[in-house]
């Protein structure tokens, strides 16, 4: 009981003693869990300070704490998980030691959260101004009677059209952007002094997450609240934060006002990952750390392999000069259109002979596209989710076949022939493909090396292996050239890293030398220096093979990187088209200027 | 919600239909002289023939299907050789008796297994979570017809407690005037307590018998379900923003934790219903189960199809009322509608 | 994260992914005694149904009317019945009639539904259209109705039994099979495969069933305790196996007449046997879904 007396003198302070004081205090924190393998230290001696309104971002790729961290603060670390050493100081309250009930009255009063992927944060049967609601009824903020004009008011707050209405809405009822803002008024709505957001934009596309990110820090300003954003995008922490923490492995590398983070990055952790986050005005091989000056701490494999493109330099001067070189594929009037859901099709539409069904119950997934790949270019397809270009690229693949236009490769009508068929026609080893997830594209119950053979044992005539020994010779080579270390190769998936597995893909897309490799969203589950790394790779490949790449992504930045041209899409329509340069310096059409406007711009 | 019903209706005729065919097709399409079935075994050639004229069994398959359909409509389901009734008649009459015990044996089950799930779930790897592992274990390793024979030795034989199992009232005792032909309630509203008694009495074995086997799936799946709800992400933003531990488990977890067990109660209901057979052949309780055995035993089909028949409509009745109790917990569900 | 795999600690030590499942195996076993104790228990019954009628003391058919009604003692450990025959000897014997029943209804199923199942999750359209509405139609009744109501009309043998019990479980399968398939169906390593120019049967005789293989293991194992429990059920109501032969259902139903009189052993013995022999199953397939999805646990 204690707790909730010295919170209470806590926020009787004066606003003067409350901006000199630190709001938060955490000192030599450590935190465990009891695994099956033993105890497993997440957190280790962690110090971090936040002040009244202060904004503090915690950066860190996957397994580096941060997410642990924010739990601990809140205390709502599951069972297994325990504070093995240290303190945290809430407005003079011991967080480490107070009592559940005092935590309780911390929680959601206090200091309140925001989670990554709103939707599933939210109970998905309750409707959502009551969820609100039983917050400020909890924490005495409002009564029976006035509750509802409350959470209306703050749902109005939180910038939600059309409050009365949305109040009775439930979460499946609701865009990804519209359930964050609701996540966001259940966190302020009792005006807590703290707010964790933890990773509160990831799976958002980019021009929500710059609302969501805006709203937040407009807010927050406007309480004078304290924010700790927890997230893994150095680019994103360094653009809306005071004070930017880098973690490593459980352990804080280092501090440091977000202005000097990118201009001057003292840990070799950070400027590694300061090198790796793409951004305005640099070039692919920046992203990777300058080769001598820096011991790689990646594990063996996430290296990039230079070494093992030593014939790269001569047969990329043979390349043809991508402006002028002859299409290699052109794609015409492409239209892909869907049922809409709830709309009955299937069975009845069978039975009555395919009738066509009215215009409202379709769905143009993509809306008469047009464009080339020239031999031995690269060509970015972007635009945020649902714009089309991932049935554009399953399309263009030959996975699914579209409702009407054409799609010419080296002179011949892939588009005619159906795509059940195509699986055996001698053109598909010419087209091949990068997945998204590295893990999902993998058969669990092959390893690495089976994995890479796959394609070589179906479609690899023309190369005359004979033999099991020829065949490993053959793969061996393959995951020289996509640098993976030849004793990972008879691993099975789960035994390797998320790049490693990127590498097994990219070796099995490359076997059967292609002259078109699709690269859907290919780096887009991995940490940031790996993605560097892969990005590298997969341009040293293009050089060395002499491939051309159809580059699918939403971010624009990444594929100015490794793009010639680009093309911006929306709703299934081409929204600009132009050279890299061109389409992020000078963009023309009103939406490309959005989506660059949103990518957050870290004070460089 | 009209809507809801409507669909969920439409969604359960195709069940119906199907499951008319198929009784149709268990005694006429498949191999066996169906004449001779409906015969019953005593019978000569010539009794046979009749019996095949008599109900159009000479005639194409589709007529026969039509004639099926038609007398179905009409509440005919044919005649039992043994006792000569309607077997419309017989089941209608000893329905209750049967759907007095499915229910009790239920309602008891669901009263010991949800709280019981949830604080196996709650109190994740103490004593009541590893008992709880136990005895849905062991639980769903019984067969019923061998709990109640255990029962009936321990409670009417050793103990003497219960009273001999041999059907719904004590011999001494006569039927409360029927309302609604639950005993328990009939007796009720005559205000006759040594009938309610008595009905209690002898109902109380065979429930705990059915409860015990139906207790073990619910069980397990409330545990299971609350278990991933509790470490489902909403639970987390709930116990983030200072909810007490009880609002967050009664009005987060649990609303949520019941959509699967409510689903999972279609499958309990197949099998009450099947066990219930088991039962009421332990107890000779004068249920519909015991008139279908006594049938198969003689050979008696009609009887048994009509059985057959007047279980899978009610299981679909029971399936659509679960439909729509789900509907009613969950928004998505009415508005797939 | 496959915390729990052993092949991670060695690292290449994963020469065979047979080799890596046995040791994972072994490894389960280790961590978890119960599932130890079901592969013993379902070794027992294994011996049993292999020697069991070899080895017991007595015919299980032979009546001895002079010694009719004994509780259980040195010379009859479970007792004797009405007929004087020897309950020891027919609840041993009977094992290997229940085991067979069942053992054959699964595989019947297993063979059936998960082929129908893994069709329809992967080539959706009709074939998920038909194969649904054929397991609806199943799933619309009460399943111990229908298998008795199968069994009617077939007529009254043990073969029906086998039968009707497959057909209640097909749908079971056909769901576990077409939701894994269905899963699958849309996953990178298929769109992967396709792409190296596998067609669609050889992407799933190659890809998707091996992949599905475990999961339709551990139904079975299962779904064996249920199918033991059904045909059992059958017998005590008087449907298929006919007395004299010793079968654990109807000599439970042979012993409820005489519960009420105070000789329990007839009915219990048998009633054992068969919380034996599903309880060993349940135990088994929990265990063998511990091996195949260390996630999955419950």
């Amino acid at each position: 009981m204690h707790g909730v007396i010295d919170m209470t003198q806590a926020t009787t302070l004066t606003p003067a003693e409350e901006a000199r004081g630190p709001l938060l205090e955490v000192h030599h924190l450590t935190v465990e869990f009891a695994t099956r393998k033993g105890i497993v230290t997440a957190v280790k001696q962690v110090d971090l300070t936040v002040r009244k309104g202060e904004t503090l971002g915690i950066v860190g790729e996957s397994g580096s704490g941060k997410s642990v961290t924010s739990y601990t603060l809140m205390r709502i670390l599951d069972r297994a998980g325990r504070i093995a050493e240290g303190t945290i100081t809430f407005s003079g309250i011991d967080v480490a030691n107070a009592t559940e009930r005092t935590m309780r009255d911390l929680r959601g009063r206090e200091i309140s959260m925001i989670f990554q992927n709103p939707r599933a944060a939210l109970n998905p049967i309750r409707k959502v101004g009551d969820q609100i609601g039983d917050v400020l009824l909890h924490h005495l903020q409002a009564e029976p009677r006035n509750v509802k004009a409350k959470v209306i008011e703050i749902l109005e707050q939180v910038r939600i059209a059309r409050p009365q209405e949305r109040y009775h809405a439930y979460p499946f009822e609701l865009s990804g952007g519209m359930c964050q803002r609701i996540v966001i008024a259940l966190a302020l709505a009792c005006q807590p002094q703290l707010l964790i957001a933890d990773e509160p934009t990831t799976g958002l596309d980019v021009t929500t997450q710059k609302a969501v990110m805006d709203l937040v820090t407009e807010l927050t300003r406007a309480r004078g609240m304290s924010t700790i954003l927890i997230t893994h995008d150095l680019g994103l922490a360094a653009t809306y934060c005071d004070t930017v923490v880098v973690m490593e492995k459980g352990k804080v590398v280092e501090t440091a006002p977000a202005e000097q983070i990118f201009r001057a990055p003292q840990h070799p952790y950070t400027q590694k990952l300061v090198r790796a986050t793409p951004r305005p005005g640099i070039a692919l091989s920046d992203l990777l750390p300058e080769a001598p000056a820096v011991p790689s701490p990646l594990p063996v494999g996430e290296r990039s392999a230079p070494q093992a493109m030593g014939e790269g330099a001569q047969t990329s001067s043979q390349m043809p000069d991508p402006v002028h070189a002859a299409p290699l594929l052109k794609v015409e009037n492409l239209l892909k259109e869907y049922p809409r859901q709830g709309v009955p099709m299937g069975f009845f539409a069978g039975l009555m002979g395919k009738k066509a069904p009215p215009e409202d119950a379709l769905f143009r997934a993509v809306d008469g596209l047009s464009f080339e790949v020239k031999k031995g270019e690269s060509v970015g397809l972007v635009g945020e989710s649902g714009c089309g270009k991932s049935t554009t690229s399953t399309i263009v693949m030959r996975l699914i076949d579209a409702t009407s236009g054409k799609i010419t490769f080296d002179g011949m009508d892939i588009g005619a022939i159906p795509a059940k068929e195509f699986a055996h026609h001698p053109m598909r080893r010419r087209i091949q493909m990068v997945f998204q997830d590295p893990t999902d594209s993998l058969n669990p119950r092959y390893t690495a090396a089976r994995a890479i053979a796959d394609p070589l044992l179906r479609m690899g005539e023309q190369f005359g292996i004979r033999g099991a020994a020829q065949m490993r010779a053959k793969v061996e080579e393959l995951a020289t050239m996509a640098g993976l270390p030849l004793d990972l190769l008879d691993r099975f998936p789960h035994q390797l890293s998320g790049g490693q597995k990127a590498r097994v893909g990219i070796a099995r897309a490359i076997a059967l030398k292609p002259d078109l490799v699709i690269l859907d969203e290919p780096t887009a589950a991995l940490d940031v220096s790996v993605q560097a790394v892969v990005l590298n790779l997969l341009e040293e490949l293009k050089q060395t093979l002499g491939m051309s790449y159809l580059f699918v992504s939403h971010d624009l930045h990444v594929v100015r990187l490794l793009c010639d041209r680009v093309i911006v899409m929306r709703q299934g329509k081409m929204v600009e088209e132009g050279t890299s340069e061109q389409v992020l310096e000078a963009p023309k059409a009103a939406y490309t200027r959005e989506l660059i406007a949103a990518i957050p711009h870290p004070p460089v | 919600m009209l809507k809801l019903i409507a669909s969920r209706i439409a969604t359960a005729i195709p069940s119906l239909i199907g499951v008319v065919i198929v009784t149709f097709m268990l005694t006429r399409v498949l191999p066996g002289d169906a004449a001779a079935y409906f015969a019953g075994p005593a019978a000569t050639p010539q009794a046979i023939a009749e019996i095949r004229t008599k109900l159009g069994l000479d005639k194409p398959l589709p007529v026969q299907f039509v004639d099926y359909v038609t007398a179905l409509s009409k509440g005919d389901l044919g005649s039992s050789l043994s006792t000569g009734q309607p077997v419309a008649t017989e089941i209608a009459s000893r329905l209750p008796a049967s759907a007095e015990l499915t229910l009790s044996g239920l309602i008891l089950a669901l009263a010991i297994a949800i709280p019981f799930g949830i604080m196996a779930a709650v109190k994740q790897g103490t004593w009541v979570d590893h008992a709880c592992r136990v005895i849905t274990t062991a639980g769903v390793s019984l067969p019923v017809f061998f709990t109640g024979l255990l029962l009936v030795y321990v409670f009417y034989f050793k103990l003497g407690w219960a009273p001999a199992p041999l059907g719904r009232l004590d011999v001494f005792f006569t039927a409360p005037p029927t309302v609604t032909g639950f005993y328990l309630i009939d007796s009720l509203i005559a205000g006759d307590f040594e009938t309610f008694r008595s009905a209690a009495a002898q109902l109380a074995i065979p429930t705990v018998t059915l409860a015990i086997f139906a207790l073990a799936p619910i069980a397990r799946i409330t545990r299971a379900s609350m278990l991933s709800v509790l470490s489902s992400e909403f639970v987390r933003t709930a116990r983030a923003a200072g909810l007490t531990p009880y609002k967050v488990i009664m009005v987060y977890a649990f609303r949520n934790a019941m959509l699967p067990v409510i689903t999972t109660l279609g499958m309990v209901f197949s099998f009450l219903l099947g066990a219930n057979v088991l039962v009421e052949k332990v107890f000779a309780w004068p249920g519909i189960g015991s008139y279908a055995v006594e049938a198969l035993i003689s050979s008696d089909y009609a009887p048994v199809q009509g059985f057959v028949l007047a279980m899978a409509i009610l299981y679909i009745i029971l399936n659509l009322v679960i439909d729509l109790a789900y509907g009613v917990i969950d928004p998505r569900a009415r508005s797939e509608a | 994260m496959t915390l729990a795999n052993p092949a991670d600690r060695g690292s290449a030590s994963s020469s065979s992914g047979l080799a890596a499942t046995l040791r994972h195996a072994k490894y389960v076993i280790s961590e978890n005694p119960v599932t130890g104790l079901a592969f013993g228990m379902f070794l027992v019954l294994i011996v049993a149904a292999a020697i069991g009628p070899y080895i017991v003391p007595y015919d299980p058919l032979a009546s001895d009317t002079k010694a009719a009604l004994q509780a259980p003692s040195w010379a009859h450990w479970f007792g004797t019945d009405q007929l004087g025959r020897d309950m020891f000897s027919r609840v041993i014997v009977a094992t290997r009639l229940d085991m067979g029943i069942a053992i054959f209804s699964v595989a019947l199923v297993f063979a059936a539904g998960g082929i129908a199942g893994i069709a329809a999750g992967f080539f959706g359209g009709w074939t998920d259209r038909i194969v649904g509405r054929i397991s609806d139609t199943i799933m619309a009744f009460p399943l111990f109705v229908l298998a008795m109501g199968i069994v009617a009309a077939l007529g009254n043998t043990v073969t029906n039994i086998v039968i009707a019990t497959a057909i209640i479980n097909f749908p079971l399968y056909v769901r576990v099979a077409r939701a894994e398939a269905a899963i699958r169906r849309q996953s990178g390593f298929i769109q992967a495969a396709r792409l190296t120019g596998n067609g669609e049967w050889r992407i799933l005789l190659t890809q998707i069933l091996p992949n599905i293989l475990p999961i339709m293991m551990v139904q079975m194992s299962l779904t064996m305790g249920y199918a033991i429990l059904n045909a059992a059920g059958l017998s005590f109501i008087g449907l298929g196996v006919r007395p004299p032969t010793p079968e654990w259902g109807i000599m439970v139903a042979e012993g409820s007449a005489f519960i009420v009189s105070g000789e329990w052993w007839i009915a219990l013995f048998p009633g054992l046997a068969l919380m034996f022999a599903v309880f060993c199953f349940n135990l088994l397939g929990d265990g063998l879904r511990d091996i195949v999805d260390p996630q999955r646990r419950t």
